[in-house]
């Protein structure tokens, strides 16, 4: 009688567990959400950003990998933003803070040295590829226009990028943004930008997923609340630190 | 003259469902991740729409590093009491029994480790190197998965021959000896 008692408890339990599982898997998948992610998905999204941030301030490289010939064509993925060809002629990049607004020739942007490297491209869907990247770094870049800094001297918390006309943006966090390998950059395998690979000027940030390496940058943003990002809004996860 | 055997304790019984719930989800979580970008294995579009797993991505990528922490952790419990009890000898189960679980214990593992290294490449590039580059570390990944995928419809069907005494033994704990 004992073990029969233990046997219906067990399998009660049993029932009850997966039941639970099924029920809850739909009350998240039906229940509110954040920015297209259910609550619980985006704030464990949030919570891995935190714990992967701090424990690992973005410091590492993104592995060196053989360069592709000159002249390789990069492979494209998404024309949100570039569905017109680009004005190189008249091209102007404008840098917003909430301080000051100020508008750059494409030719600011060869004031500083051009650094270049060839590392793997990875995109959220899966693929990667290896590419040289080849431009100004980020770093470099504020450094000499004095730019992404508060009138206390502390950075913003976040970099905005925009195309021109801003049907494609992403957002941020400045420490990614003062790594090392993110680059506005002006060349990709060892020729100069295609347009469908964001001439005349792209963002390169390897140590994110592709969908933040923003093509045919037309606006940067610096802001301590975060600016928008495209696909975050498609349930994406703002962070993508790789 | 029959006898009443114990013979799965309670928190390995426990462990062993929740991750049943647990690699469903990763499995189900991973193949919305893998429809994206399907090199492997291509996936019909009518068999994706039937079953409702195309254009998914980043449910899927929001599924999987939630359940992530689930299956992490109750692996870790179970590997713990495995290793403290001494159960890991497997020391009623037969020879084929003993490979298969053994096996599957080191799948579930490079699975956490390949996984790990498609998912920060760069923060953890020296173990993404260790298992070959990106590529190969997503190969591994998914080639795991398919070894769960083969692994469990096996296990359920030793089981359904072994009979109601043995699926028992799992849920309730106990097994009756004749």
């Amino acid at each position: 009688m004992k073990l029969k008692n233990r046997l219906i408890i067990s399998l009660a339990c049993f029932t009850l567990f997966f039941t639970l599982v099924i029920v809850a898997v739909n009350l998240i998948k039906s229940g509110e959400k954040i920015e297209r992610s259910p609550v619980i998905l985006r704030k464990t999204l949030m919570f891995n950003e935190r714990l992967w941030s701090k424990l690992f301030p973005p410091k590492n490289l993104s592995l060196e990998r053989p360069s592709p010939p000159k002249g390789k064509l990069p492979r494209v993925n998404g024309r949100i933003g570039l569905e017109t060809a680009p004005d190189v002629a008249n091209y102007k990049i404008i840098v917003e803070s909430p301080d000051k607004k100020i508008t750059l020739p494409l030719s600011a942007i060869y004031a500083t040295a051009k650094i270049g490297y060839s590392t793997e491209f990875r995109c959220i869907e899966g693929w990667s590829e290896d590419m040289q990247f080849a431009g100004a770094r980020f770093s470099d870049f504020l450094d000499f226009y004095k730019l992404g800094r508060k009138s206390d001297g502390t950075y913003y918390n976040y970099v905005g990028l925009e195309t021109p006309d801003r049907k494609y943006y992403v957002s941020i966090d400045m420490a990614s943004m003062l790594h090392p390998q993110t680059l506005l950059a002006y060349e990709m395998n060892h020729s100069e930008l295609r347009a469908l690979n964001g001439a005349p000027l792209r963002l390169a940030i390897p140590i994110k997923y592709g969908y933040k390496s923003l093509k045919r940058v037309g606006k940067i943003i610096f802001s301590d609340t975060r600016p928008p990002d495209y696909w975050v809004e498609y349930g994406y996860d703002w962070y993508a630190g790789l | 003259m029959t006898k009443i055997v114990e013979k799965h304790s309670l928190i390995k019984r426990c462990t062993h469902w929740m991750n049943v719930a647990l690699l469903c989800l990763m499995i189900w979580s991973g193949i919305l991740i893998y429809w994206a970008n399907d090199i492997y294995i291509v996936i019909p579009n009518e068999f994706a729409r039937a079953l409702n797993i195309n254009q998914r991505l980043a449910e899927g990528m929001a599924w999987h590093f939630f359940i992530m922490w689930g299956f992490v952790l109750n692996g870790l419990v179970y590997l713990a009491y495995l290793v403290c009890s001494g159960d890991w000898r497997f020391s009623n189960y037969n020879k084929i029994q003993k490979i298969a679980y053994t096996a599957v214990i080191i799948m579930a593992i490079w699975a956490v480790l390949s996984g790990l290294a498609i998912y920060k490449p760069v923060t953890l590039g020296w173990l993404t190197k260790i298992l070959g580059g990106y590529e190969a570390a997503r190969f591994q990944h998914f080639l795991m998965m398919c070894g769960f995928v083969i692994f469990i419809p096996i296990h359920v069907i030793q089981v359904l021959r072994a009979g109601w005494n043995n699926f028992r033994s799992m849920v309730a704990g106990y097994e009756i000896e004749k």
